[in-house]
This record gives structure tokens, sequence and C-alpha cells, in this order.
């Protein structure tokens, strides 16, 4: 079992529930993940689906510690990394990162492409940074002289490449992808989808991708979670999934999913 | 990839000139200010009270502006006053901000008790008029340039501390700084490096707004007698002895109104100039 990058078990997630906040005294607490249990093998593409609210976010940013869970385990390639305080997790951190959603928010705006992509070697002590800046931007196909540019001067698309590029410039074990196509444009979206499946076929990447879209999921991933209510309602391999769903839940994704031909059937 | 967002560049505009180059005047006729005075501004000549400015019939060309009731030179004591309010104007500006800026930080970016603590505080603080709050701390502290500065910050931190906070806030929900924290960047690592820069187009146009405030502050005080020595000349002291003798001699009133509202107004509009030019998504 040595092959495991995480192992994940009854993780629980709350937060508080401000609209219920009594005048006096702690705000009542709502569960968002409810025990969650799920191993992610190396090299897998995990797919992780759901509606909104389904809590599917949330268990990204626990994997990766942006968020401290109530209880449960999460085994970082063995290592106990639940309840681990932001010190003790700084050395670790390089080995799972995290591309954002919304890309001119997760870049800073006062940062050139080259500082962004730069800022998280640094601070990890990897020597030869410009050199690996470079590479970065080639792995996700930009120019050299983009590092020169600041985000609002790039488009959607670009500013995700560089999203990427910062991930991957360091190396990680793992990955998360946070509805990183969900903000672009359908030529964009696909552009980056064959960027990222390139990058895990060359780099082995393991990654974790969160979606609400089935399609994209289905195109790019190895595995499937589908959460509902904080819950995982099935977790399969995707052709299983697709081919014989077996949650109720799953039906109605896949049923939702919009078809080119209104009498094709998936098969 | 070419394309054209990356050779757009914006010159710093008209007004960042024209206010920059009234400041500009204004230091330099602050620092030269012995140099150039055509006369002691405290040496006061009863014969020649009241001179009207150069273009005006009776004007005495040795007194370009006129004199007071006192017969001292208006410009000579303008140029004097020019040092206090400008020393007032940097000093008061500066303090106000660093304190207040920290404090917003810290507030809108630490959240938790320290924001509960500096919140409430700047509720409390909100509540007192600020010019009888200025005058009963000159009052308990003594008159002195001293005292005016620490007035001004005290008075004063609020305004930044909430603009700040506000702003820190906002950019503390911004993914780049998850993204920092992914990184492995400490908790003060952020606040520092990525969130402060984010913040300081907000804090430059409030610290140049702030500058020309102190002027102000500094003037009202002048103006009811609290500010410093009164044989030394300020713009505000200047104001108080016109309006005894605005139907005898105006220019004594105006030339040190025009002179700080045109400082003020150079102050607030060099802040807006340089809110733009800093800020790399305008610019």
């Amino acid at each position: 079992m040595s092959d495991l990058i995480y192992r994940v078990k009854d993780l629980k997630v709350s937060f508080p529930d401000l609209a219920h906040k009594p005048l006096f005294g702690a705000a009542p607490r709502t569960s968002v993940l409810k025990g969650l249990t799920f191993d992610v093998a190396r090299g897998d593409v995990l797919g992780i689906v759901g509606g909104s609210g389904s809590g599917k976010s949330t268990l990204g940013r626990a994997m990766i510690r942006l968020l401290r869970p109530d209880s449960g385990s999460i085994l970082f390639e063995g290592t106990e990394i639940a309840q681990l305080g932001e010190d003790d997790l700084r050395p670790l951190r390089k080995r799972f990162q995290m591309i954002f959603q919304d890309p001119m928010s997760s870049l800073n705006p006062r940062r050139r492409v080259g500082g962004i992509i730069a800022g998280p070697l640094r601070l990890q002590g990897f020597d030869d940074i410009p050199r690996r800046v470079d590479d970065a931007l080639e792995m996700v196909g930009l120019p050299k002289s983009f590092s020169e540019r600041y985000p609002h001067e790039l488009s959607g698309g670009q500013r995700q490449r560089v999203g990427i590029a910062r991930a991957i410039a360091l190396k990680p074990d793992f990955i998360l992808a946070d509805e990183i196509v969900s903000g672009l444009d359908v030529s964009s979206q696909a552009q980056v989808l064959n960027l990222l499946e390139q990058l895990v076929r060359d780099l082995g990447l393991t990654l974790a991708f969160v979606s609400h879209d089935l399609s994209v999921i289905r195109r790019l991933c190895s595995r499937i979670l589908v959460m509902h209510h904080g819950e995982i309602v099935e977790n399969a391999a995707t052709a299983d999934l697709f081919a014989n769903p077996q949650a109720e839940y799953t039906r109605t994704l896949l049923d939702a999913i919009p078809l080119p031909d209104p009498d094709q059937v998936w098969a | 990839m070419h394309d054209a967002r990356g050779q757009i560049r914006r010159l710093p505009g008209l007004r960042l000139w024209l206010s920059g180059g009234w400041l500009l005047l204004l230091v330099l006729a602050a620092v030269f200010a012995p140099m150039i005075s055509p006369h002691d501004p405290l040496e006061q000549d009863l014969f020649a009270a009241r001179l009207p400015p150069f273009w005006q019939q009776g004007a005495d060309p040795a007194y370009l502006l006129g004199t007071d009731s006192l017969g001292r030179d208006l410009l000579s004591r303008m140029l004097y006053g020019a040092r206090l309010a400008l020393t007032v104007a940097l000093v008061a500006g500066t303090l106000t901000c660093l304190v207040g800026a920290t404090l917003g930080l810290i507030a809108g970016y630490f959240r938790g008790w320290a924001d509960l603590v500096i919140s409430r505080l700047v509720d409390i603080w909100m509540a007192f008029p600020p010019v009888l709050f200025a005058i009963l701390l000159i009052a308990v502290l003594g008159t002195g340039l001293t005292s005016i500065i620490v007035a001004i910050v005290v008075i004063d931190w609020t305004r930044f501390s909430r603009v700040v906070r506000a702003e820190a806030m906002s950019q503390g929900a911004m993914d780049y700084v998850a993204s920092a924290q992914v990184a492995g960047r400490s908790r003060l690592g952020i606040a520092l490096a990525e969130i402060l820069p984010n913040v300081l187009p907000t804090i430059v146009a409030l610290l140049t707004l702030e500058m020309g405030i102190a002027v102000i502050v500094e003037a009202i005080l002048s103006f009811v007698n609290l500010s410093i020595s009164t044989d030394q000349p300020t713009w505000g002291g200047m104001i108080a002895e016109g309006r005894t003798s605005i139907y005898q001699a105006w220019w004594v009133l105006v030339f040190p109104l025009v002179a700080l509202f045109l400082t003020v107004l150079s102050f607030s509009q060099l802040g807006e100039g340089l809110k733009d030019y800093f800020d790399p998504v305008l610019r």
C-alpha cells in the first residue's frame, strides 16, 4: 500500500453558522463534510464532482490544509497532517500544491509573472530559481518573455497557465485543481484541459480535479468521487461510473449532462 | 504569443504635474524662506501699515503683497508660514499614516480579538467632534509644534485604520493570499509581502489627503490661537488677524487663504494622481 498518496479517514469539517448565531455566545456549527473515507493512489487523476454546496471544494481545501478539519485523519505519504500547525506544515507544503478557480484573484496583481512563479520556489528554498521559472513557463506553453508581465496584461487562459506553472514549478507529488476551467470560455477551457492532460502524462502527476462538470471530469479523470450533502455517494473508476452508476444521485447527475444529440446515450 | 496588453503605458497626468508643481514651489519657499524673504516677517512698521498689493494704487513696490495692520510684510510672513504648514503636513501626516495603517492592517488581516479591540476603539474615537477634541488636547498638552503634531495623530489615525482595515479584509479574501499560504508563507509574511503592496495605493492617497488635513487643522488651531507662539507667522494666524480688518485690507485675509486652499487641494490631487500612477492595473 506504499503507493497511496492520500489516505483519508472519517474526515469531518464544520463551519460556524453565522445566520443562526445567538446574540451572545458562539454560533452553532454546520457540518460540511460528514466523515469521508477514501484513498488516492499515486498517478491517479481523481475527479471530485457534486452540486454546489456538496462540500467538494471544502474537501480539497482540507486535503491541502488550507483549513483545519474538526476530526479524522489525513495521511499524506504516510505523514499525519490533519491537525498539524502551520509551522510544521511549511516543509511539507512543496509536496502538495493547488491551482485556483479564479486565475485573476489567485495571482497577486502587483507581482510580475516571473515573481509569482519564483515566490513559492524561494520560500521553499529551491536553488537555480530563474531556470526553474523558465522551465515551468515552457511546460505550460508560455514564452519566457511573459515573466516580465503583470497578471492584468494576460488573457484568462494565459493567467490560468501561470497558475498551473506556479504549482508544477515546485515538482509536487500532488496537485489540487479547484474548478480551474469554470471561469474560462470554451476554447480556453479546451486548451487548459489539453495542457493538463499532457502534464499528467509527462510528469506523472497525481491530481485531484474538483468540478461540477461531469463531461470535463470524464475526459480527464481515472477515478471519480461523487459528493452530495457532505458525503461520498459513489467512488468508482470513471468507465465503471459512466457505464454502471450505483447511486441514485449519480444517475441524476449523469442525466443532467447536456448531450449534443438528445437521443444519444452514454455507452 | 504577442498582444497589446504588454505594451500599454500611461503618462503621469496633468493633475500630477500641477499639484506636484505647486507643492514643489512651496517646499522651495519654505526651505529658502530666510534668503528670499524681502523683509523680516516680524518687523513692524506702523507707517507702512495696510499697504495694498502691488497692482493697486498706493502700493509700495518693496511690499509685493502688501502689509498687515502692523505694517509687517505679507509675502515674507507667508513664506515663513509655509515652513510650519509643511512641517506639520509631512511629520503629522506620516506619523498618522504609520499608526493608523498599522492598526488597520492588523485588524483587517489578522481579525479576531485584535480586530474587535481596534474596531471598537475607532467607533469610540469617531464619536468625538474632532475640532473640539483637538482644542481639548492642546489645552492639556500646551501649545507648541509637538503638541499640534501629537493632536493630529491622536485624532486622525482612525481615518487610516478604517479604510486600511476594509481594504485588507477584501484583499485577505483573495485567492493569492491562500496561494501564498499554500506556498508556505507565514501570516506576518503574507500581511507584509502580499497584502501591504496591494493596499499601498490606497495608503498613499490617504497619506497625501491627511497632509492636506493636517495643514487645515494647524490653520484652525492657529485661528483660535492655540497653535504656537503668536509671534511666529502661520497661515491660520494670518487669516485670524486678517478677519478683523477685512473691510480695510482684504489682502491680509485672502492671500494666506488662497495659499492654504491651493496647498490642501494639491495634496489631495497629488494623492489621487499617485494612486493611479502606482496601480499596475491602471498604469
